[in-house]
């Protein structure tokens, strides 16, 4: 009897707890869609999504983001470009050829990697990166190519880890298979292990790609934050989320509520890189 | 003519010996089988055979393997020599890719370019490993979604691909019914003009059926090696009679 009620209290608290999350995201949706769609109306989907002006603060004020959307999109595939081959083969060495003396370090490393606080990795930046891009380039440093850089060093714990456990987890039969054709222990893994584990790999990927659009305080500290359409990677430009943290502290009336609503084009991006996640995640089995 | 000489073979996993004293000589153009309780050391010698027990940590080896009197363990190309000296699983290991890509990997590894070329090789590995006719329309299809059966021709079909000597089955049959087992049969039989194959089997009748000479392994020791109708009619060793007559293991 009293094993009973146990039993029956435990499952409510864990149904709680279940729910708690499920809350939590509904509220979210809720909140932002009925505070971002009343100034998307008020100002144009169109001229919203499209216009090529920012100007909120002018009279009358201009309320544009594409600039915005393509400066995500811009440093989000820089960090793609520049992390995931690296993370591919380093998931690749770390899972195939690394010795055991050497994963022992490495490993944590590059959990550690992960750990790092955005705001330290903004630092790290602003005193290295934009320093040496200017120097390399004769550019301004802020820009673009720095903030892709860094995003790039930030995606990689993400695209290591799942792809390391994707590699890792190809059955060996496939190695052993490949061996005992006369293929290299490299045409082994390169040629049937890596593709054995493409679908999880990709889902690193998709990953990664969430944690770069999202990023915000790194991107900041580095990517120049100008609102205005750039004409080469060396130039700097302002993301989505910059475009929020940096206004929203002294925005009133429409200008608020457009940033909020620039908020729900940044979750409309992450759902669909969710979607993609998931799709990923369901061909995998 | 002998293929295979394999002469005061020792092998040790650790500290544990797996293979004692092992001399044999396997021929040329004939099915060789390996009977023998569990854990006798049947798949043991077959992987020492081809050098898959490079991959297990702490194996070591003594003795001499040659391949056509070369020393398989001395300055022999491992990969060449498994390009040699083909294997096939117990378990049915297709890749995760088309049925063609499952065929063409072991001769794109060697260098074979050009698709007319590939194609033929796929379609007469295929042919030859009696599978062409279940497949010949699906080839850009996965590997995976064949029958348990289908998938084990085609893992015999991949190692024909890349021109084998020899051919190392370990219990190809033991996960198929007994219709995909005379398939293959039937398959190694007709093989064995062109290879010499040597096939690890808990299956008494199996081995009787297919092969021309039997050795008989019990705790890492070759017990008697002779004429598959003389181990299986007549054996002159007591222990050999016991397993075969089912007294035994
Ligand atoms: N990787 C390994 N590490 C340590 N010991 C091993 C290893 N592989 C096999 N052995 C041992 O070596 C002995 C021979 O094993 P082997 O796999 O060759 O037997 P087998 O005759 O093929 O048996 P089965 O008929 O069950 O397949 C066994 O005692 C086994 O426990
Ligand atoms: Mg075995």
């Amino acid at each position: 009897m009293k094993q009973r009620v146990l039993e029956l209290v435990f499952r409510i608290l864990f149904l709680i707890a279940a729910l708690a999350s499920i809350l939590a995201v509904i509220l979210i949706c809720i909140f932002l869609f009925a505070n971002g769609f009343p100034p998307m109306a008020e100002i144009g989907v169109f001229d919203f999504l499209f216009g090529m002006d920012w100007s909120p603060v002018d009279v009358p004020p201009s309320f544009g983001i594409f600039p915005m959307i393509v400066g995500s999109l811009y440093v989000t595939a820089g960090a793609i470009i520049i992390g995931v081959p690296i993370g591919i083969l380093t998931a690749v060495f770390m899972a195939k050829f690394c010795p055991k003396r050497l994963y022992r370090p490495l490993k944590p490393a590059v959990e550690l990697l992960a750990g790092i606080p955005s705001i330290v990795y903004g630092f790290f930046g602003m005193v290295v990166l934009v320093p040496l891009v200017r120097e390399l380039f004769d550019s301004k440093g802020a820009s673009i190519l720095t903030a892709s850089i860094l995003l790039g060093i930030m995606i990689l714990p993400t695209i290591i880890g799942v792809s390391e456990s994707a590699i890792r987890a190809v059955p060996n039969s496939y190695y052993e298979g490949a061996l005992a054709l006369g293929a290299s222990h490299e045409r082994s893994v390169f040629f049937v292990m890596l593709p054995a584990a493409k679908s999880g790999i990709m889902a690193g990927i998709v990953l990664g790609i969430g944690r770069a659009i999202g990023e915000t305080m790194a991107v900041m500290m580095v990517a120049g934050n100008q609102a205005r359409m750039p004409d080469s990677i060396l130039e700097g430009v302002r993301t989505l989320t910059a475009n929020i943290v940096m206004e929203m502290g002294y925005a009133a009336d429409l200008h608020r509520e457009a940033l909020i609503a620039t908020a729900v084009v940044l979750f409309v991006f992450i759902l669909i890189i969710n979607l993609c996640f998931s799709l990923l995640k369901r061909r995998m089995k | 003519m002998e293929k295979f000489k394999i002469e005061n073979l020792d092998l040790y996993y650790g500290n544990f010996q797996a293979l004692k004293n092992i001399n044999l000589n396997l021929e040329a153009n004939k099915i060789t089988a390996f009977i023998g309780p569990s854990g006798c050391g049947k798949s043991t010698l077959l992987k020492s055979l081809n050098r898959m027990n490079d991959l297990v940590e702490g194996c070591s080896i003594t003795g001499n393997v040659l391949l056509d009197g070369e020393d398989i363990y001395g300055d022999m190309d491992v990969n060449h020599l498994r390009k040699r000296v083909g294997m096939v699983f117990q378990k049915a290991n297709p890749f995760p890719m088309s049925i063609y890509d499952n065929i063409a990997f072991g001769p794109r590894t060697h260098g074979v370019r050009g698709k007319a070329r590939l194609n033929e090789i796929v379609e007469k590995s295929l042919r030859d490993a009696a599978i062409w006719d279940e497949v010949k329309d699906r080839l850009k299809k996965s590997a995976l979604g064949l029958s348990g059966g289908q998938q084990q021709r085609l893992c015999i079909a991949r190692a024909l691909a890349v021109d084998p000597e020899v051919i190392l089955l370990d219990e190809p049959t033991s996960a198929l019914d007994p219709i995909s087992t005379s398939k293959i049969e039937d398959l190694l039989l007709s093989l064995k003009n062109n290879y010499t194959i040597i096939i690890v089997t808990h299956n008494m009748q199996q081995a009787g059926r297919v092969s021309d000479k039997t050795a008989f392994f019990l705790l890492g020791e070759v017990v008697e090696f002779d004429d598959t109708l003389k181990i299986f009619n007549n054996p002159s060793e007591r222990r050999t009679e016991d397993y075969i007559t089912g007294r035994f293991g």
